[in-house]
């Protein structure tokens, strides 16, 4: 019975992994925001699940702020700020989905080298938890360097909160109050970033980060 | 007198793939004519076409070498017998232990090569453009075959068939990399077969065509080889697929005539139904530019990877 568990815990949490793939993948916006909430909602269930198997219901209300804040308000407020601001065509990457996959799998690589190292006397549970978390995070931070946009990199960097979560939860041990500061933190982040995102358009006609590097001089 | 059941029992598995194989395709016509609110061909077209073209005369080009002649046959007789080695019906037959995922990849890959041989053999521009885009499909379908064949082979610590079959029999759970090696295995089953996302199989559109390029010098008997081994090839896709994801019904080693009925029963469903989710998904979706299969591929390249690399976190490492 805790082989069954276990292993619908590592699916989840695989998913996960695969599901960051999958944003680095999609190359349109509403595309990549229907990923991330998918995203958001495999991340509340493998949280509910892990509250399930260690016995600790504050994690059901993690599950509760994942689902409802990104799985929910911020894929919905990030596809009106689409919108508005009238950019839901092609995304351009700055390298090709090819080099950036292949990247993408160096770095779970990586990261499960690390992690199998490391934690190589830790409970098997908590291990592949931090080794998917790891690569989720890295993948988040692959996709902030790789996109140009600025509404990808917002997503990027959620899709990186959703790993440390995951982390979390597979160590056992953060606390209730930590885990709800760090989801509003993580909103007025978010509120910040969109109104960034509408002065930077005002300012440069465009969210495209390279007007930002051209303005200070830093290319050609 | 064992020896001759079993011979007889492997027998009827190599005939029962030859004679089954035009039969998916035309069943997949069918559905696919009803989906698409036409009635369709008959279900047993393919064998009335197939009896059509060996009745024809072969045309052949002037210039044609000996391997345009004999390309054909070893294109069928490759395709024939990695398809005949996949469990079907039974697990454990005579020939059961050359039933390895390497071999039936290897023997997939040579017919591969002598198709794109013989499409340039004539000196055609369209053979050629084929020929070309076939090795640049094959390139990548290629390395994701073989990691889809890791994870596996790793899940069950076999790469024989009837081991796999055997292993997921008995212990069916939910594995990420299991699933993960399913979708590669029907991206490049779909890729292989030039089914609709990256080809289709029922044009002869100059721009988009890859396998009907390679193959439309041929005509007669020869033309009737190539198709028949298309078919088998489909064939021996859906029999891998449902071989190893879901080997229920399976035959064991040394079974009974009633083991053998179920196990060909089930097999029939399996086919029934991998046909017609095949047709589902072909005419729910366009077909990609040339140029973007590779990014296609390139996703079943990435899950096998994945696959791969989630089993070493896994509970059995």
């Amino acid at each position: 019975m805790a082989g069954q568990y276990f292993d619908i815990a590592h699916m989840l949490a695989g998913g996960l992994v695969l599901l960051s793939m999958t944003l680095l993948y999609q190359d349109r916006m509403f595309g990549l925001l229907n990923v991330f909430a998918l995203h958001a909602v495999v991340l509340s269930t493998s949280v509910a699940w892990q509250g399930h198997i260690q016995g600790a219901p504050h994690l059901y209300i993690t599950a509760l702020i994942a689902l409802v804040l990104k799985a929910i308000i911020i894929p919905v407020a990030l596809r009106r700020m689409v919108v508005r601001l009238g950019i839901h065509r092609t995304i351009e990457t700055v390298v090709g989905v090819g080099p950036t996959m292949l990247l993408g799998m160096g770095l779970v690589a990586l990261s499960m080298v690390v992690m199998l190292r490391a934690t190589a006397t830790a409970d098997p549970l908590a291990r592949e938890d931090l080794a998917f978390a790891l690569s989720v995070v890295l993948l988040g931070l692959l996709m902030m360097v790789t996109r140009r946009n600025a509404v990808s990199q917002v997503i990027g960097f959620m899709s990186l909160e959703n790993g440390l979560i995951l982390a979390a939860t597979g160590a056992k041990g953060m606390p209730l109050v930590v885990e709800i500061s760090v989801a509003f933190s993580v909103l007025i982040a978010f509120i910040v970033i969109g109104v960034f995102l509408f002065r930077i358009r005002e300012r440069f006609d465009s969210v495209d980060v390279a007007a930002l590097d051209a303005f200070r001089g830093e290319r050609r | 007198m064992a020896l001759i059941r079993d011979l007889a029992v492997q027998g009827a598995q190599m005939l029962l793939v030859l004679v089954l194989a035009p039969l998916l395709l035309g069943f997949t016509r069918k559905v696919k004519g009803r989906l698409l609110r036409r009635r369709g061909p008959p279900v047993l077209q393919p064998y009335r076409d197939l009896l059509r073209l060996i009745r024809k005369e072969a045309v052949i080009a002037d210039n044609a070498s000996w391997l345009f002649r004999s390309g054909p046959y070893m294109i069928f007789a490759a395709t024939w017998v990695a398809a005949a080695l996949v469990p079907t019906f039974a697990t454990g037959l005579t020939f059961s232990w050359a039933a390895d995922l390497i071999a039936i990849t290897a023997l997939i890959g040579s017919a591969r090569f002598f198709l794109a041989l013989v499409g340039m053999d004539i000196g055609t521009s369209f053979g050629g453009i084929g020929s070309s885009r076939e090795m640049m499909f094959a390139s990548l379908a290629e390395p994701a075959m073989i990691m889809i064949v890791f994870t596996v082979a790793l899940v069950a610590g076999s790469t024989q068939l009837s081991n796999v079959a055997n292993y997921m029999q008995m212990h069916a759970s939910l594995r990420v990399s299991l699933g993960l090696a399913l979708v590669a295995l029907i991206i490049v089953a779909v890729a292989e077969n030039a089914r609709i996302p990256v080809d289709n199989p029922a044009t002869h559109l100059e721009l988009t065509m890859v396998h009907e390029a390679m193959v439309l010098e041929y005509s007669g008997r020869h033309l009737a080889m190539i198709e028949l081994a298309a078919a088998v090839k489909l064939l021996l896709y859906v029999s891998l697929i449902a071989c190893i994801f879901c080997p229920w019904g399976l035959a064991p080693a040394d079974g009974t005539l009633a083991a053998y009925a179920t196990g060909a029963a089930s097999y029939l469903v399996k086919l029934l139904a991998g046909g017609f989710l095949l047709v589902l998904f072909e005419t729910s979706i366009a077909k990609m530019r040339v140029f973007r299969v590779p990014d296609f591929l390139g996703i079943a390249l990435m899950l096998g990877l994945l696959g791969t690399l989630l089993l070493f976190v896994s509970r059995s490492f």
